[in-house]
Formats: structure tokens, C-alpha cells, sequence
């Protein structure tokens, strides 16, 4: 009987027990509720055709790059943390990363402008001002980054800025496949 | 006193005006218009996720009523549009999602919380009765109040 009356007190601590674990979880970036399971991980990454920045009459398409491994980027120069990520991606172009860029809903000149300043990681940047390639790969903030291999299967998806922490934790061991 | 009436209802006007600056599409075919008209309120903004993608005025919400109003003309189903937004974005994008594997404790979740309840007031009930029931009352405790009826009497 006496242990009974401890019931409530046990789940009570219990439960809050449960949601410090999960808030301690949260402020570490896990369990983001903002976060959207991708559908898109083991399936072909969807295809596009899109003028490129600096050269409008040349398309740029996921189709040009199948055999290789390499990196699609959604950025635009409204996103604080595409300019925050940005040192990083010239980081892993040094490193002999192939990416390339998807320009979302922005000014050409401020994109070009801000790439003369920053750098620029990518061997081709898709311009969409009009979200049509962001709606294919269910892109819904920027920045985000794709890793798509040689058969051109999407690997990883990640939603946030790139850095180090998130290259080896995420992207590094889909690499040898 | 007149001219400042004007001004006052022209101000109310001209803000609705300015709320119902949103594009405006037009459609041949009535149907279609009301598969868009429904899509756009069971679509979810990515962007700000309470909202549908009617009432958003966010920059992806916009393109995705574009993307949503030319599948439309393109003579897609409504199914088939949710379909499309849901291998993109996930059942997530949906307000309405369908009954699958995935979310099926959700919506099963609530019923059974029911019924396990149901049962568990029902045991409790009936195991109270029967302890009421079989309450068993010895010989000697029936004398003991006989004895004290009487002595009641008695005085």
C-alpha cells in the first residue's frame, strides 16, 4: 500500500526526467522540430535544367555530373548562414569537393557581387529565382546540402550550415560508397 | 464632417485592398479552380509550418502556389498534387495526411487510449462490486449485533 502512494511521485519525476533529456537533446541541435524527414535519401535526385549565373545560355543540370560524387548547395545572399557557411565550402573546394550551387530567389548582380568578395566553391551555379528546382528537392530554407553519388542517388541531406562537425559527422562515411 | 467620413472608409478600403495583394490566377475550367482553392488551404508552409499556403505570405509559400496552380492546369487530380508535395516535402506538408504505417499510432492512438480506458473503469467497477458482494460477516459479529439491538430495546 505504502509503495503505491509512490506511484504518482515516480512518474511524475520519471516524465520530467524524459523532457530535460530531450531538451538537453534539443539545445544540442538534435531533435530540431523544424526539422522535415527528407523522402528523398536512396532515390535519384530529382532532375532540373537551369540557367547558369555567369553564363545564362548554358543550363545547368544534375544530369551533367552523374559518374561523380559531389555536393548541391542551396544559398542566397538574404540567408545570414549561407554567409556564415561560406568559408567552409571554399574549404572543401581546396579539398577537391565538387560542388555545385542552386542560387534561390536572388539578385544575380548582389550573387555575383557577393561571390567576387567571398569566393566562389562552385564549378556551376544553377540560378533560381522562382524556387523551381527548390520545390523538386522539397527544399523548404537555406542553406542546404546534398550529397548525391556517382549513380546519382541522394546520400545525405542536411538543412543548416555546413562546417567541419557536420562534414564528418554526416557527410564523411557515405563518401566511400 | 462628410469629407472626413470619406476619408476614414477610403483608408478601411484601401487596407483591404492592400491584404488582398496576393497574385491572383486565373482558370478556364471552374474545377480546376476549386482543386486549387482546396490544395491551397491543405498545404503546409514550410517556412512558417502553421500556416497553409493560402494564408502565407512567405516567398516559398508564393512559389508554391505557382508550382501548385500549374499542376493544376496541367490537368492533375488533387490526389495527385498532394502526391507530388508529399515526395518532396513529406506527409508533413499535408494537413490532412493519410493513413499509413508511418503515422498510424496517431491516428489509432487516441481510440485505443479509449478503450484501454473503458476497460480499466470497467474491472475497476466490477471488482469493487464483488468485493461489496462476497463482504462476508461472521456468526459471532452477527450475534454482537443482535445483542446490541436488543440491549437497545431493553432500556
Amino acid at each position: 500500500m505504502k509503495t503505491k502512494a509512490f506511484i504518482p511521485l515516480l512518474t511524475f519525476m520519471a516524465l520530467a526526467g524524459l523532457f530535460l533529456y530531450m531538451l538537453n537533446q534539443m539545445n544540442q541541435g538534435e531533435y530540431n522540430p523544424r526539422d522535415i524527414p527528407t523522402e528523398f535519401i536512396g532515390k535519384p535526385a530529382p532532375q532540373f535544367s537551369l540557367p547558369d549565373l555567369y553564363e545564362p545560355t548554358h543550363m545547368v543540370s544534375p544530369a551533367d555530373y552523374k559518374g561523380k560524387v559531389w555536393l548541391l548547395n542551396v544559398w542566397g545572399t538574404w540567408c545570414p548562414e549561407c554567409w556564415r557557411e561560406h568559408d567552409y565550402l571554399m574549404a572543401l573546394q581546396r579539398r577537391g569537393v565538387t560542388m555545385v550551387g542552386i542560387n534561390w530567389r536572388d539578385d544575380a548582380a548582389e550573387a555575383k557581387s557577393m561571390l567576387a568578395r567571398l569566393g566562389n566553391p562552385f564549378e556551376r551555379i544553377a540560378f533560381d529565382p522562382d524556387s523551381q528546382a527548390v520545390i523538386e528537392y522539397g527544399v523548404y530554407g537555406a542553406p542546404e546540402t546534398f550529397l548525391i553519388d556517382s549513380a546519382g542517388i541522394i546520400r545525405v541531406k542536411h538543412a543548416g550550415g555546413m562546417s567541419e562537425q557536420v562534414w564528418q559527422e554526416k557527410f564523411v562515411p557515405h563518401l566511400g560508397g | 464632417m462628410m469629407k472626413s467620413l470619406i476619408v476614414v472608409i477610403s483608408l478601411f478600403l484601401g487596407s483591404a485592398a492592400f491584404a488582398a495583394n496576393v497574385e491572383v490566377y486565373q482558370f478556364e475550367d471552374p474545377a480546376e479552380e476549386k482543386i486549387y482553392k482546396e490544395l491551397i488551404s491543405e498545404l503546409r508552409c514550410l517556412v512558417c509550418q502553421n500556416q497553409n499556403i493560402a494564408d502565407s505570405n512567405a516567398e516559398l509559400a508564393q512559389d508554391m502556389r505557382a508550382k501548385t496552380y500549374d499542376l493544376v492546369r496541367q490537368g492533375m487530380s488533387k490526389s495527385e498534387v498532394g502526391e507530388f508535395m508529399s515526395e518532396r516535402y513529406g506527409d508533413f506538408v499535408l494537413y490532412k495526411p493519410p493513413f499509413n504505417a508511418k503515422n498510424a499510432v496517431l491516428w489509432v492512438g487516441p481510440f485505443l487510449t479509449f478503450v484501454l480506458a473503458i476497460w480499466l473503469m470497467l474491472r475497476t467497477i466490477r471488482a469493487r462490486r464483488a468485493e461489496n458482494e462476497t463482504a462476508s460477516i461472521s456468526d459471532e459479529q452477527l450475534n454482537e449485533a443482535a445483542s446490541l439491538l436488543t440491549k437497545d430495546k431493553d432500556q
